[in-house]
């Protein structure tokens, strides 16, 4: 029971209830806040998984920034009326096969990890730790040498998306 | 069983120890840099301030914790329950978590993240829910208005804060707050000398990121009445108080670990300065001994009895001040980096939060479009002209070895400190409103 | 002891409760959340491979999805916005202007 281990299972399970809990809830504002908690729970696994920079990267961006965006956006839309409404449609019968079909997916990844066609890869240790180290720098790096072109495209369309945010939420365009 | 659990957390030992002190202290720490701010407002204001409490009013943050404990817990009815009680909570562990990464020390670290200084700014962004979500749940027109002001400060300006950060974290080569503070050591010089503009922006920035005058319209009394606090009392008013000051304190902590040169001393690598030394022990001695010759002058017992512990305080600490400057050996020689690192440490964060109290009382507070109009205007384009400016300064300061132009320091510095001023003035300039037509009377 | 096994499951549990969200829930704000949802979960999942195998290029691949979430999110809710001002609704059922 070392702390890789006991760390993993309970940002899991946190990440398991806290989205569980987001999908379910009546009230929006609680939802954001379970979502939080779910972003939150995200960003122990990379920090479990070794990956310090992406989980900084997650809590600033995600946590700070886009559920702040989500929050503001609910407080702006007054939500009083919807929460008095039905909350789920009447497609329970397509999420439940689409579960099936995915819980169908996770028995074979269980079941190939003992026996089969992908056993090397199941059974392959992970890379050492050290490989990743220092991760900032390495992300770095590769961020602007092997990784340029994507780098340029996404602040272009970062770009994009401002611009069209702000016509979309205009008044009188 | 035991064993196993020991040797389990054995390596955790001493940060859990420090986290206690932290969290056990702040609250008192935070108390005192309310009191503070009282006497210094008074002193601006030419009166005296807190006396009564205590000697000198230094009893007072027991008095009003004692009394906010104690006030009836009001919640509004059509308020959310469970976010109300949710959101001050969000604030102030957004403060406490933040300062886990502080570098108090060399060795007075709870945790020395690789990405430190990147968890201190990521957790404090943080703290914008619980005033969003406190604003919120209060159920009131004047809490959502001063919670989304708020919160729309916040967020503007931490763009500019982070670009601020950013150039010092050009110039110090890592995000890890120990290597920051290492290299200062190592090129004789603080950041603050090396990028003064991006000092002042983030002495800005960090001013309206923690909702202070001038940048208070969200909180201001005369406005909003207290804007995401209005509906907030007794113990959970506290925790928001507790939450704001500790962004201070936070906030103070960049800003010392970056450009002023974190916990080294005054001069750290000149050995002809070594006479600073003495400083943290003669400046307790001083403060002790100030207390002893107006403690027989206080007119009740209770606060002569006071004066005299501040000074029994201020004499063990200038004791354990001194003593690793005397005694260069053994386990109390090998104290002091640490000892002393924390007192330099908190010095700087001192003179940064008197600068914070000096601004509060001294300019009026700006309009919200005003605010808003200064951050994205001229305080954005500013931190990435300063940006750039300090990359062209490190890259003609290099030496030819690694790529750069071996410029002399100051020179490199001075050029790129005069074009980002001169990109400033100009951005200044263009934001000030048009000189208006002369009103009727002013003709005469 | 933790094989990439356990980060695989999760990132499929995250993945479902998301779609779940998507497909079953009326208010649009909420679909976008589990919008947010299935997008952490393959980015656990590129994550936990960039471990595996010693490569950094799955976070930096991560680092875009994050990138793009943000902007989809910001127009996203802009749309939601100029919705809201036209036909006072959030709810995905009342949305059927194109519908014969």
């Amino acid at each position: 029971m070392n702390i890789d281990a006991i760390s993993f299972y309970f940002f899991a399970a946190l990440a398991v209830v806290s989205a569980i809990l987001v999908v379910t809830r009546r009230n929006a504002v609680h939802s954001a806040i379970f979502l939080v908690a779910a972003l939150l729970a995200t960003a122990g696994i990379f920090l479990q998984l070794h990956a310090e920079f992406l989980f900084i990267v997650q809590v600033i961006l995600y946590v700070g920034g886009i559920m702040v965006l989500f929050v503001f956006v609910i407080m702006l839309v007054n939500l009083d009326v919807a929460a008095r409404q039905m909350q789920f449609n009447r497609m329970w019968f397509v999420a439940l096969c689409l579960t099936i079909a995915l819980g169908a997916q996770v028995y074979m990844v269980i079941h190939y990890a003992h026996s089969g066609v992908m056993e090397a890869l199941f059974r392959l240790p992970p890379a050492p730790a050290a490989a990743l180290e220092p991760n900032s720098e390495l992300i770095g790096v590769s961020l602007f040498t092997e990784y340029m072109l994507p780098f340029e495209i996404a602040s272009v369309m970062l770009l994009v998306a401002m611009i069209g945010a702000v016509v979309m939420a205009k008044r009188k365009v | 069983m035991l064993q196993e659990l020991y040797i389990f957390f054995k390596p955790h030992l001493l940060p859990i120890l420090y986290a206690l002190v932290i969290v056990l202290v702040l609250p008192l720490l935070a108390g005192y840099v309310v009191l503070l701010e009282r006497k210094v407002m008074a002193d601006m204001q030419a009166r005296l301030g807190p006396m009564r409490v205590g000697p000198h009013g230094l009893l007072q943050p027991l008095a009003d914790a004692v009394k906010l404990l104690m006030k009836e817990d009001i919640i509004p009815e059509s308020a959310d329950k469970w976010i109300f009680w949710l959101a001050p909570l969000l604030s102030v562990t957004a403060g406490m978590v933040a300062m886990a990464a502080l570098p108090i020390g060399p060795v007075f670290q709870i945790a020395n993240l690789n990405v430190g200084l990147l968890f201190i700014l990521g957790i404090g962004s943080m703290g914008i829910f619980g005033i969003v979500l406190g604003g919120w749940a209060s159920n009131s027109h004047y809490s959502l208005l001063g919670a989304l002001r708020s919160a729309a400060q916040l967020v503007s300006y931490e763009t500019a804060a982070g670009m601020a950060v950013v150039s010092g974290v050009i110039l110090g080569g890592s995000l890890n707050t120990s290597v920051l503070v290492n290299m200062q050591s190592e090129q004789h010089v603080w950041f603050i000398f090396v990028a003064p503009i991006g000092f002042f922006l983030y002495l800005v920035a960090s001013i309206a990121e923690t909702n202070r005058a001038p940048f208070d319209l969200p909180e201001a009394e005369s406005e909003l009445v207290a804007g995401y606090m209005t509906e907030y009392s007794g113990f959970r008013w506290a925790l928001y108080f507790l939450a704001e000051y500790t962004n201070m304190i936070v906030v103070a902590s960049i800003a010392t670990t970056l450009f002023l040169g974190g916990w080294l001393r005054p001069f750290a690598s000149t050995r002809a300065f070594n006479f600073l030394d003495y400083v943290p022990m003669l400046l307790m001695l001083l403060v002790a001994g100030y207390s002893l010759y107006r403690a027989p002058k206080q007119p009740v017992p209770v606060q002569k009895m006071v004066m005299v512990g501040v000074a029994g305080l201020c004499f063990g600490l200038a004791a354990i001040l001194g003593a690793p400057v005397f005694i260069k050996t053994g386990m109390i020689g090998a104290m002091m980096p640490g000892v002393h690192g924390a007192f330099w440490f908190l010095f700087k964060v001192g003179i940064y939060l008197y600068v914070f109290l000096w601004l509060r009382f001294t300019f009026p507070r700006y309009r919200f479009d005003q605010l808003m109009k200064l951050g994205w205007h001229f305080l954005i384009p500013v931190s990435i002209a300063n940006v750039f400016g300090v990359a062209i300064a490190s890259y003609l300061h290099r030496s030819e070895a690694d790529g750069g132009h071996g410029w002399n320091l100051w020179a490199a510095v001075l050029l790129t400190t005069v074009i980002t001023f001169v990109i400033a003035a100009i951005l200044a300039k263009k934001g000030e409103n048009p000189p208006r037509a002369p009103l009727t009377a002013e003709k005469f | 002891m933790l094989s990439i096994t356990h980060y695989l499951v999760l990132s499929l549990a995250l993945f479902t409760i998301g779609v779940v969200g998507v497909v079953t829930r009326r208010n649009v704000i909420i679909i976008l959340m589990s919008i947010e949802l299935i997008l952490n979960a393959v980015n656990i999942n590129l994550v936990a491979f960039s471990r595996l195998f010693g490569v950094v290029g799955g976070q930096v691949f991560a680092i875009f999805i994050i990138t793009d979430a943000a902007a989809e999110a910001a127009v996203g809710l802009g749309i939601i916005i100029a919705f809201f001002r036209n036909r006072e609704t959030v709810l995905a059922d009342e949305m059927d202007l194109l519908k014969w």
